[in-house]
């Protein structure tokens, strides 16, 4: 199965990719199953996706948690913190 | 309800009469409107660039304004909020919300404006002297939302 990942702001800039399609293992997904492959490419992946790193995640358009489960063909983005308003 | 995000300013006067044209059972209507400020954390700042994450914006700001309408009785709501390249005193943001009595209007109105800076996807990048530079969330936002979670609100069968 395969997600499509979203990057915003600082941390597309940070990570300079805006867009792209990631593989997943078919076995039941998360988030933090998600953050943990994208951490293990090591560098400023590993350094901005820290768990420490206040960052958000959304799948399909909705405020996400760590253990919020992933489908094929699901929508996750990956933001810092908002400041609109 | 109405939700817009849009790259065009907008004219406030225009908008609050048509917001609550023809409808006599609207007795107040609250609004606030968000600015661009020249100075921020010490440094002056020449223009902002908000970016948004736009399959999701309209989303959430809808999802904000339900929420509002389940914690007090509003006969409706508008919010616009701006993206792109601002200046200065440009309008960023406008929150309406319409009701019998003023007591629903001033609290639902606060209330969406303090989702919207927690939950509403949008970004700013202040342009200064010393370069582009992203806005960092404050704390003090998070508090301003988190505060409507214990708060008794007004019930609606009341």
């Amino acid at each position: 199965m395969s997600v499509t990942v979203l990057y915003f702001a600082r941390l597309r800039e940070a990570l300079g990719v805006a867009q792209e399609l990631i593989a997943l293992p078919a076995h039941p997904a998360n988030v933090a199953g998600l953050l943990d492959q994208l951490r293990a490419r090591g560098g400023e992946w590993q350094t901005a996706l820290a768990s420490t790193q206040p960052y958000r995640v959304a799948v399909n358009q909705d405020m996400a948690e760590i253990t919020t489960p992933l489908h094929d063909g699901d929508e996750v983005a990956i933001f810092p913190p908002v400041t609109g308003g | 309800m109405a939700v817009r995000v849009q790259e065009a300013d907008f004219d406030l006067s225009a908008e609050i009469n048509a917001f609550r044209a023809g409808r006599p059972e609207i007795g107040a209507v609250a609004a606030f409107v968000g600015l661009v400020r020249d100075v921020n954390l010490g440094s002056t700042v020449s223009g902002l660039t908000l970016e948004h994450y736009p399959a999701m914006t309209q989303k959430a700001l809808l999802g904000i304004v339900a929420e509002a309408e389940q914690r007090w009785e509003i006969i409706d709501a508008l919010v616009i909020h701006r993206v792109g390249r601002l200046q200065p005193m440009d309008q960023i943001v406008l929150v309406a919300v319409a009701s019998a009595h003023r007591g629903e209007a001033f609290h639902a109105c606060e209330f969406i404006m303090d989702y919207l800076k927690t939950q509403a996807p949008f970004w700013k990048q202040e342009q200064t002297p010393e370069g582009a530079r992203w806005v960092e969330a404050k704390e003090s936002d998070n508090g301003a939302a988190a505060r409507w979670e214990n708060l008794l609100t007004t019930n609606k069968h009341e």
